[in-house]
């Protein structure tokens, strides 16, 4: 292991700690008065980083005795990761200038969320249960943190305890998965686990508990009970960045340790992934139908789209891993956006009920239209993005001959659309005697509603993008 | 660019055109521009179409263009038209703009509008050129939701509830219908090149038996709900009848024959013995359809209900005469969607007209109208005489076919079946006089002696329909000559 080769694979997580370091000094010699400018140097970085992460996305090679792993596939999904992120913060900033600024926070908010994709970085590619660990808990303990930004208001707090609570109780039980997977194979490697296999019962026992500390992660039935409530609870911004970042990384590990290390027990995952699968479609949709609250509401969806990405697990191998990077690169997109219209909403006028919307396009169209391509997204509506994603998981299911579970997935996609028509409706049907007034959106939410309107319309249509991700996943 | 792309791509452009606009006077013009080409172009296309038929081109498909979309998937944007596609076309371009015409004076929204309407029409368009089961599809889809928001917003009565009923049922059944292509896909070919060709599945005639005979149903049912296919055609009455008047004439002219050409296309030539197998019971329903659908007219007094069950019982007919498997059925099957199309794209526009004047849609309300806007009455009367299939319209036509079709069956399960079917003219008769007689008769009320007069854009789009109704009914055979070798392809693996 050279310098060099030490720089170029991990250039992403450096360049990070780098920015981390550079916004802590800038706060120091940044007094009260001029905070905001913070906002617009953490902004650049986090620009120069992701422009950086794309120069490195062809390097390949392992790390520290293999603990850490690079390949293109997975430099592309940090690439996603940081798009998404930047995204976010893009919309974050009225929310700092308003609730943070006021309260002498602003680099925090950057340093917390960056840190924890930090460790999402580590777990996505790591190349040992240990890298894998410290990854997964460098990225829940700031998140907490973040959760808890509001913490003059209570539902804030009690989001972060909760979120604390719960993935602490998680982390345990993972972490005794894991001890018992040393246990039986006498290895933390990925590929070597992948081989060995003396006591296979208290192995699969070690799995399961492993599965279920990552099934809480993206959320699945019966996982999920924190979301709704963390979501809610939690400042919009972080509801979500925990409905897509942190889902995805969790995702993309689980099929890399699902594809890879328990290549043996396909069959016993199968038929796990199947009923996890129903379960979780027909629990987050069911439970959908009925919020009120916009944030709810996205909370549950979240959980039904966990759903559906199972369908391209259960695919398996090559076919699951594209299918499943492209929908996370759309759904990345449709519920970024939809968050984002919410959160722009709940910032200028304080309300995120289905009925506050209202006759919103009449006063608000631009983002009534994009609140519309990303719900259409979501539910699977050509020609936006969402419906190539979602036809592919079915394909994908489908290639295995699951057409029942095919056939469950779009029965679950029909109920969906009942749904996310609530709010088109209010916003475009209805007419309100005191809807939300016109407001004007800031300049660096502006530009990253266009990227995700943009992204929402051409992510599906245009094929070389998939084609692209389906040739990094072979040569995994 | 190829002339078949175009249909695509001049309605984006026209979209695109409107979002600029800021008025409903330049949003009108707009859209009427966008459409007058359209349809410059459809006829275009029929006579190129007749031109390289004439010069003995005997493809299957003319003008197709292939581009490969995802190569993963071998996915690919097929494109090409045989007279039976050229046709649909053609009534779609002409209801269109009929329906432009028709909503002339839309005050709330009118960019929205039109561009919905667009939108609508352009997956449409589409639909008809796609030769490959997963554009085809997404066209399907595209065409679906605009009309959500179309029924939702300009709609009346309880139109909110219409709407979402509409758009459920049908994405419900576009969801039964990805799961049959998905089945046809991993059953398309023996070597592991699946592919979404239509052309191609067909002539490789790979899929199993069992397989055909589980999706079979899936997309019968899939494409027969939006066909208004008895028990699924419940959103058709509600929907038809919150629609506002444009949407009326496109959904019952125009979008709901996707179903009929879908099955034709899609459900039986890929899956001929999945048909075989299942014709008797989807014979039932198709007659259940026809029959039910005429009796239920009779019993309402919403004028738009009425059309909207007339629409359940001859849209009827078109699968019952798919579902019979043979040429002189067939013929009439595309002949009575055009007509179907025609027909009730005019009956809606005028009950639209009357709804305007008279502020109601109920039959009982009104009195002697021939008096007071004749020339919209005798466009009803028309209209009327032509959906129960007076000869010279192109109802009769279309309807002589497909009873001549069905009786042409030997076995008598089929016989007593087309009777059965028969008997719905006599019914047809029954609910089209009456409100001829109930609406137009008579001595006026008090208080519609002074209704408007009829606008120079009304009468344009009363004009451009009767036309065809009339046209087709008196040359059937310059019709049939552009159908005939579609049917008689797509009846191959019948026979």
């Amino acid at each position: 292991m050279s310098w060099e080769q030490l720089f170029s694979f991990m250039q992403n997580e450096i360049l990070i700690v780098l920015a981390i370091l550079i916004l802590m000094m800038a706060d120091i010699f940044t007094g009260k008065e001029k905070k905001h400018y913070i906002i617009h140097l953490a902004n650049f970085l986090f620009v120069v980083v992701f422009l950086a992460g794309l120069n490195v996305l062809d390097k390949e090679g392992t790390l520290f005795g293999g603990s850490f792993k690079t390949y293109p596939l997975v430099a592309f999904f940090k690439s996603t990761l940081m798009a998404g992120v930047l995204l976010i913060m893009l919309q974050s900033v009225t929310w700092i200038k308003k609730e943070l600024i006021p309260h002498g926070f602003v680099s925090e908010f950057y340093i917390l969320m960056w840190s924890s994709l930090l460790g999402l970085f580590y777990m996505i590619s790591s190349g040992d249960f240990l890298m894998f660990y410290l990854g997964l808990e460098l990225s829940a303990m700031p998140v907490a943190g973040l959760a808890a930004f509001e913490f003059y208001r209570r539902r804030s707090s009690e989001a972060a305890i909760k979120m604390v609570m719960l993935a602490a109780v998680s982390s345990a039980i993972m972490l005794f998965g894991i001890s018992l997977i040393y246990a039986t194979s006498g290895s933390i490697y990925f590929d070597q686990i992948q081989m060995a296999s003396e006591v296979p019962l208290l192995e699969l026992v070690g799995f399961v508990m492993l599965l279920s500390g990552i099934a809480f992660k993206i959320s699945l039935v019966p996982f999920h009970f924190w979301t709704a409530d963390v979501y809610e609870g939690a400042p919009t911004v972080i509801s979500n960045y925990l409905s897509v970042i942190s889902k995805a990384a969790a995702v993309y590990i689980l099929m890399i340790l699902l594809f890879i290390t328990l290549r043996r027990y396909e069959e016993t995952w199968t038929v796990a992934l199947y009923i996890l699968a129903v379960l979780t479609m027909f629990v987050g949709n069911l439970f959908a139908l009925r919020q009120q609250n916009m944030k709810r509401f996205l909370a549950f969806s979240s959980v039904a789209q966990a759903g559906f990405i199972l369908l391209g697990v259960i695919g398996g191998n090559v076919l699951g891993i594209k299918t499943v990077i492209y929908f996370l690169l759309i759904y990345i997109f449709s519920n970024v956006a939809a968050f984002g219209v919410v959160h722009m909403i709940a910032m200028h006028s304080g309300k995120e009920n289905i009925k506050d919307y209202e006759g919103l396009y009449r006063t608000n169209p631009r983002l009534s239209l994009l609140l519309m391509l990303a719900l259409f997204s979501l539910a699977g509506i050509p020609p936006v993005a969402g419906f190539f994603g979602k036809f592919f998981l079915y394909s994908t299911a489908a290639s295995k001959g699951f057409y029942i579970l095919v056939f469950i997935a779009v029965v679950n996609v029909t109920i969906s659309l009942y749904y996310y028509l609530l709010p088109v409706r209010a916003a475009f049907l209805r007419r309100s005697e005191n809807p939300i007034p016109h407001f004007k959106s800031d300049i660096y939410s502006k530009i990253g509603f266009i990227i995700l309107a943009l992204g929402l319309i051409l992510i599906g249509i245009y094929s070389p993008l998939y084609e692209y991700i389906a040739r990094l996943s072979e040569i995994l | 660019m190829d002339i078949l792309t175009l249909f695509v791509v001049v309605p984006v452009l026209t979209v695109v055109a409107l979002i600029f606009t800021r008025n409903l006077q330049q949003a009108r013009l707009t859209a009427l521009t966008g459409f007058l080409i359209q349809t410059a172009m459809a006829f275009h296309l029929v006579w190129k179409y007749l031109a390289e038929r004439k010069a003995g081109n005997n493809d299957i498909m003319l003008f197709t263009k292939d581009a490969l979309w995802f190569p993963d998937w071998n996915i690919h944007y097929s494109i090409g038209v045989d007279g039976i596609s050229v046709l649909m076309i053609m009534l779609t371009s002409l209801i269109v703009l009929a329906g432009i015409f028709v909503s002339w004076k839309v005050d709330d929204l009118p960019k929205e509008f039109f561009i919905s309407l667009i939108m609508l029409a352009s997956g449409v368009f589409g639909f008809f050129i796609s030769l490959d089961l997963f554009t085809m599809f997404v066209f399907y889809e595209i065409a679906v939701i605009p009309m959500y928001l179309l029924i939702g917003i300009w709609g009346s009565g309880p139109r909110e509830y219409a709407a979402m009923k509409l758009t459920l049922m049908l994405m419900g059944a576009s969801a039964l219908l990805l799961v049959a292509i998905l089945g046809i896909y991993f059953h398309s070919s023996a070597d592991g090149n699946y592919t979404f060709n239509i052309l191609e599945i067909a002539q490789n005639a790979h899929i199993p038996v069992e397989v055909q005979k589980i999706f079979f149903p899936l997309a019968f049912i899939g494409f027969g709900t939006i066909g208004a296919l008895f028990p699924f055609h419940t959103w058709s009455p509600d929907g038809h009848s919150s629609a506002p008047t444009a949407v009326s004439m496109l959904h019952a002219g125009v979008l709901m024959k996707l179903g009929g050409y879908g099955i034709f296309r899609v459900a039986m030539y890929l899956m001929p013995q999945g048909t075989q197998f299942w014709t008797d019971f989807f014979l039932i329903l198709a007659v259940i359809g026809v029959v039910y659908g005429a009796y239920a007219a009779i019993q309402q007094t919403d004028l738009k209900y009425i059309n909207a069950y007339s629409s359940v019982s001859h849209l009827g007919l078109v699968l019952f005469a798919l579902l019979m498997l043979n040429k002189v059925a067939w013929n009439g099957a595309m002949l009575q969607s055009l007509s179907h199309g025609f027909i009730t794209a005019l009956f809606f526009a005028l009950i639209g007209m009357i709804y305007g004047r008279t502020h109601t849609r109920d039959v009982r309300q009104m009195r002697g109208l021939l008096k007071i806007i004749p020339f919209i009455a005798t466009a009803y009367v028309i209209a009327g005489l032509a959906n129960l299939g007076l000869p010279g319209f192109s109802g009769f036509v279309a309807e002589m076919n497909i009873f001549m079709g069905g009786f042409l069956n030997n076995d008598l399960y089929r016989k007593i079946l087309t009777v059965l079917a028969v008997s719905s003219i006599v019914v047809t008769a029954v609910y089209i006089l009456r409100v001829v007689g109930m609406m137009l008769m008579g001595p006026p009320k008090e208080e519609h002696k002074n209704l408007p007069k009829v606008f120079w854009y009304e009468r344009t789009a009363i004009y451009i329909l009767i036309f065809f109704i009339t046209l087709i009914g008196i040359l059937p055979f310059w019709w049939l000559k552009i159908i005939e070798p579609g049917v008689e392809n797509f009846l191959k693996p019948f026979i």
